[in-house]
């Protein structure tokens, strides 16, 4: 850690894996209710445990990406952060309306939050992952907004690499397209075409940006190579990623209202997306090939090699597999789609943030070259364990929508099983992927436990002369 | 990547790239909204009591289980055909259908998964049926594939 002010970050990251723990609780919940259905009814029905889960991914990732960014930043930029002191007052503003949010949504009926938060006078709630409060909405963009000032003030008075503009790029992006959240028509089908301009423009498009930087600058730092080569691979990268994202937002408009002419353009553009993606491995591996030093923090590699392999799969392959119209057709809307929601966003977002947690959580304690040893095996053991899980959990989904669609879609009416009878019929696989995701909960727990164990590692061993002065 | 394809080279294939692409999204937006979809999503029966019936739809977080066009949770059944499907595509049939049921809620029948009572008065279950007979009527290209949603 070059900068004090760098040290920010660590509540950012800490709060970020408490709130992914809660995450992976609500998700255990939810994997019964689909078997166990009256599981926690009346107490905490199906839509309050989904919301509780996909809003702390949502807000634990953007804590990750913060705490990320304050590490990163000053430390490209070469010089101290803007502001740590407004650094700590967002991480707590942001922190307490978060907490507030989540306890909204798990004691009080989810119409009395509307209402006792004025939901009338700018109604926002109740689409799909924007289910925050309006007043809790406004908070993210205020948080946001001054967090980017800090960000940019810092980067603008140093040295302007490359990692930082694409990052502040991306942020950018996710400050912007956030306010499409506050639109919302009493057209549905014209609310259904913005709210994508939040939901797929975000994960396909300027998130990638964050995960780019991120990537790259770690393996900047953990293999030596040098910066300029880094940076070329970073821009075709992202370059790929907004070329076949943006039009590919139409595999989004197929059957929710807009003209046929996406259904091509949807279909096309789409079926590109796992471009950048495979480019991520390539580049990841070809990096550490040309690496010009054994980096001692063997779990921050893996973490970047994981990212890159998982997010080609989940959001690549398993994207792939249902984004042609013809298929999605059938697949729309079924447990295919959580599929591959599951392992895209474990992989690509999930493990980018736990792969910069795993490379600056030991600098930031003291240990310049990592985590010691055991630490580290145990880190990996939960990386393994969560992965795998991971990989589990999105097969026997996909087995469970392979199923539905078979039985539900594809007959014709009168013949097709109803919803209901079913998924009666995929019991078998919801129960097998509990069990995954029970098994990811261990995977959890054993990488949580790894922050506990003392010792730290030894200095890098150069292998092709010395490292770039970045490294 | 060879040496001859420079930084800057890769510099401005992002750059001219995504000014590219976000100016064609924009231009097709804009097509798809102001020439298309006033002719497909039906917006001249959107009257005061689907607009109320979206609200409640909202305020009930009903996407948290349900999904609506495919979109939303896959818990519950889809309910953009709804009216299709247990309303035979009649108005007052489907909203007898809708009282029906929302009062029936939940069924406690042990280990089934139970939808919660949103307590809501019969005028807001009439609101809530026109909004999804309005969504029942956006031109989708005609997904889902069949009556079971």
């Amino acid at each position: 850690m070059k900068y004090e002010s760098q040290r920010v970050a660590m509540p950012y990251f800490i709060f970020a894996l408490i709130l992914f723990a809660g995450q992976i609780v609500f998700g255990l919940i939810l994997g019964l209710q689909y078997v166990v259905g009256d599981f926690l009814f009346p107490e905490i029905p199906f839509n309050v445990a989904r919301m509780v889960h996909t809003n702390l991914l949502i807000v634990w990732l953007l804590f990750g990406f913060m705490g990320a960014t304050y590490y990163l930043v000053p430390e490209e930029a070469q010089t101290e952060l803007h502001s740590p002191l407004l650094a700590w007052i967002l991480f707590w503003v942001f922190a307490a309306a978060g907490t507030l949010t989540i306890l909204g949504y798990l004691f009080v009926d989810y119409a009395t939050l509307a209402d006792i938060t004025m939901n009338k006078l700018l109604p926002t709630m109740g689409r799909e992952f924007l289910e925050q409060p309006t007043i809790t909405k406004i908070g993210i963009a205020v948080v946001v907004v001054a967090f980017i000032y800090n960000i940019g003030m810092t980067a603008l008075k140093g040295r302007k690499t490359v990692v930082n503009i694409v990052l502040i790029t991306g942020l950018l992006g996710l400050g912007g397209l956030w306010l499409f959240s506050f639109y919302n028509p009493s057209n549905l089908a014209t609310d259904k075409y913005f709210w994508w301009f939040v939901v797929h423009l975000w994960v396909e498009g300027v998130w990638e940006l964050i995960m780019g930087a991120i990537l790259a600058y770690v393996l900047i730092k953990l293999t030596g190579v040098d910066r300029e080569v880094i940076e070329k691979w970073l821009y075709v990268i992202i370059a790929m990623a907004l070329i076949t994202g943006i039009i590919g937002t139409g595999h989004h408009f197929f059957w929710i209202g807009p003209p046929e002419y996406w259904l091509w353009l949807g279909s096309v553009f789409s079926a590109l997306e796992p471009l950048p993606f495979f480019m991520m491995v390539v580049f990841a591996f070809n990096m550490i090939n040309r690496r010009r030093r054994n980096h001692p923090n063997k779990a921050a590699l893996l973490w970047a090699m994981g990212t890159t392999v998982m997010a080609f799969l989940g959001a690549g392959v398993w994207g792939f597999l249902h984004t042609l119209a013809p298929v999605n057709w059938y697949t729309h809307g079924s447990q295919i789609t959580a599929a591959h929601g599951h392992m895209a966003f474990y992989g690509a977002y999930v493990m980018i943030v736990l792969t910069i947690i795993s490379y600056a959580m030991p600098i930031m304690r003291g240990r310049p070259y990592g985590n010691g040893n055991t630490a580290q095996v145990v880190e990996m053991w939960g990386f393994w364990l969560m992965t795998i899980s991971m990989v589990f959990i999105t097969l026997f989904l996909t087995a469970a929508g392979v199923l539905q669609v078979w039985l539900q879609r594809i007959p014709e009416s009168g013949e097709a099983l109803s919803f209901m009878a079913g998924q009666d019929q995929i019991a078998i696989f919801y129960w097998m992927r509990f069990v995954a995701g029970a098994f990811f909960m261990a995977g959890l727990v054993v990488y949580l436990g790894s922050f506990f164990i003392k010792g730290e590692a030894s200095p890098a061993e150069e292998v092709r002369g010395p490292a770039t002065a970045d490294a | 990547m060879a040496e001859r394809f420079t930084k800057s080279m890769a510099r401005n294939i992002y750059l001219g790239g995504s000014v590219f692409f976000v100016l064609l999204f924009l231009a097709l937006t804009l097509d798809t909204q102001l020439r298309a979809m006033p002719e497909r999503d039906n917006r001249e029966q959107l009257t005061e009591d689907v607009v109320r019936g979206k609200h409640l739809w909202e305020e009930n977080n009903c996407v948290g289980c349900h999904s609506i066009m495919g979109e939303g949770a896959y818990f519950a059944p889809e309910l953009a055909n709804v009216f299709d499907r247990r309303g035979g595509g009649d108005t007052e049939v489907f909203k007898s259908y809708m009282k029906a049921w929302m009062n029936a809620m939940p069924t406690n029948v042990p280990g089934r998964r139970q939808m919660p009572n949103f307590n809501l008065t019969d005028e807001e279950i009439e609101d809530l049926a026109a909004f999804l007979e309005w969504t029942s009527k956006i031109d989708d290209n005609d997904w889902p594939p069949n009556i079971e949603g």
